[in-house]
């Protein structure tokens, strides 16, 4: 899976670059994303901007890396959603879980 | 694409990597129901999810040991309704017993069945002696 670490303004931005989460490379998603975390970068955000289709597996991986964030005193936070991308998060209520911003200016403002 | 009788017909290992085949195939005839009269858009996300959750769901169900391992998919496009048959050779399980995920304490799995009855109109899963079938029908009305 083609993914990107970046720094900015003091956070951990993983860009995924992509344009499709399925069981194929959610699980490299997962793994990245926890390794991440356990190498002690516990705040993340997510940038989606690439992405235009993820199924169950995919929101289950960013899911997974939420609940590791948090239970390492961190937060995972997304941004740069596709509307249909979006529509996936309302469909499980998952909008109510995840921090989701409009761009990463936002997502670094609001999270410092 | 016109309303005339489509069927489509197919055959992959049963492979993760072939997943965006399958979902693309969904999402181009979502795209090119012409005389579908709803979001064609949103037809052709929700048919790229629902071929890419069943046929996963399949994978899932069968081990690959070998080429001779395969998850058979067809995809029937009628006047007034899409009849997608997805089959595997796995021990097969019971649709009616998955239960709806709990919104309150979400999982990380079990979202793949929600998907499919929420965006179609019928599902079934029947357990045959040749292969277990997972049937979905949407109406394009």
């Amino acid at each position: 899976m083609n993914l990107t670490q970046q720094q900015l303004d003091g956070f951990n931005v993983l860009l995924i670059n992509e344009e499709r989460i399925d069981a194929h490379n959610s699980g490299d998603l997962k793994a990245f994303i926890i390794d991440m975390i356990e190498e002690g970068e516990p705040n993340i955000v997510v940038q989606l901007q690439q992405v235009k289709f993820i199924d169950s597996s995919g929101l289950g991986a960013l899911l997974a890396g939420f609940k590791h964030a948090t239970a390492k005193s961190g937060k995972l936070a997304l941004s740069n959603l596709q509307p249909q991308v979006l529509s996936m998060f309302e469909l499980t209520r998952l909008n109510r879980v995840f921090e989701i911003y409009n761009n990463l200016d936002e997502a670094t403002t609001s999270e410092s | 694409m016109q309303s005339a009788d489509i069927q489509v017909d197919v055959i992959i290992p049963t492979q993760t990597k072939y997943l965006d085949l399958i979902g693309s195939i969904g999402e181009r005839i979502g795209r090119e129901l012409d005389h579908y009269s709803g979001d064609r858009d949103a037809l052709a996300y929700q048919l790229n999810l629902v071929l890419t959750e069943a046929t996963t769901n399949a994978i899932k169900h069968s081990n690959y040991q070998g080429p001779e391992d395969c998850v058979r998919i067809i995809i029937h496009i009628q006047e007034d309704e899409l009849n997608i048959k997805v089959f595997d050779h796995g021990q097969g399980f019971d649709i009616e017993a998955v239960p709806i995920p709990d919104f309150d304490n979400p999982k990380e799995n079990g979202m793949g069945i929600y998907f499919i009855k929420t965006l179609m109109d019928s599902v079934t899963y029947t357990r045959m002696e040749e292969a277990n079938v997972l049937e979905i029908k949407k109406s394009l009305r």
